[in-house]
């Protein structure tokens, strides 16, 4: 029986009106698996921001998504240009999005800290001109059935950082 | 109060409603998606004038009751399919923001 669920979502960079796929597609999936409402809600805030944030600023990149019984986690990897200072990015309302983005309405310089407050856990870890991966932990609150088993527990998550 | 009485009520332009039955909880206005997702709850109507297709995948991941564009403000047409695909309420109104935020003040 299978502890944990793996994912994976390729974010193109190419679009940003078509962001939001990626988030799309795993909403749907934690819904089929019986997850609770709110914490869709949340790891789809955690997705979608991501998501954009690797159209904004790194052409793109991967989500590695693990569905376990307790906790789902999330890696997004990308191989943009790097936060130079990740402690200023995380600031509220502080943004680097051009004018495309923001009339969008992107740019708000909240998709971190929504990120933070919508996940349990969250670490960046960036490289000037290598790229960037963040890693949330979002807590379930409670096992999960699933269709094909019942998910029993979580393999503990190693975040991949090398970047 | 659902979306279909307050679309009544209101005279709100119907572009899409597959959920008329849905009860509305509260709301938030406003045009900058992170802002928006990090404000906005479960059950609300957002007022927004943006239109491109985004606005659908917001209102989805944040399980808005429905979306009400304002100002005389159209679908684009990406949003419409995409209202479709994700089964978004999406109404519209002449109205400026203001005066429509004061009504549904009244009315939720």
């Amino acid at each position: 029986m299978e502890d944990t669920i793996k994912l994976t979502y390729e974010i193109s960079g190419s679009d940003l009106l078509q962001a939001g796929e990626a988030s799309g597609l795993l909403k749907l999936r934690l819904k089929q698996l019986g997850i609770p409402q709110e914490v869709i809600r949340r790891v789809s805030i955690c997705m979608y921001e991501g998501e954009i944030n690797m159209v904004i600023h790194a052409n793109g990149g991967t989500a590695d998504v693990e569905i376990g019984a307790d906790d789902i986690f999330i890696w997004l990897k990308d191989t943009g240009p790097g936060i130079p200072d990740i402690v200023k990015a995380m600031a509220e309302g502080f943004s680097t999005a051009g004018k495309k983005a923001r009339d969008l309405g992107f740019g708000a310089g909240m998709g971190l800290p929504n990120m933070k407050r919508c996940s349990d856990e969250m670490t960046v870890t960036s490289t000037v001109g290598h790229g960037t991966t963040v890693f949330m932990r979002v807590h379930i609150g409670k096992s999960a059935d699933v269709a094909s088993g019942r998910l029993l527990h979580a393999s503990p998550a190693t975040p991949g950082y090398d970047i | 109060m659902t979306v279909t009485e307050l679309a009544q009520q209101l005279s709100l332009t119907v572009f899409h409603m597959p959920e008329p039955q849905l009860e509305i909880t509260g709301g938030y206005t406003g045009d900058l998606l992170s802002r928006v997702m990090c404000r906005m709850k479960p059950g609300h109507i957002w007022v927004t004038i943006m239109s491109n297709q985004n606005v659908a995948a917001v209102a989805a991941l944040s399980d808005a009751a429905c979306v009400l564009l304002a100002e005389g403000v159209a679908p684009d047409e990406e949003l419409l399919i995409k209202a479709r695909e994700r089964g978004i309420n999406l109404l519209g109104s002449s109205r400026t923001v203001f005066p429509l935020c004061g009504e549904l003040s009244r009315l939720l």
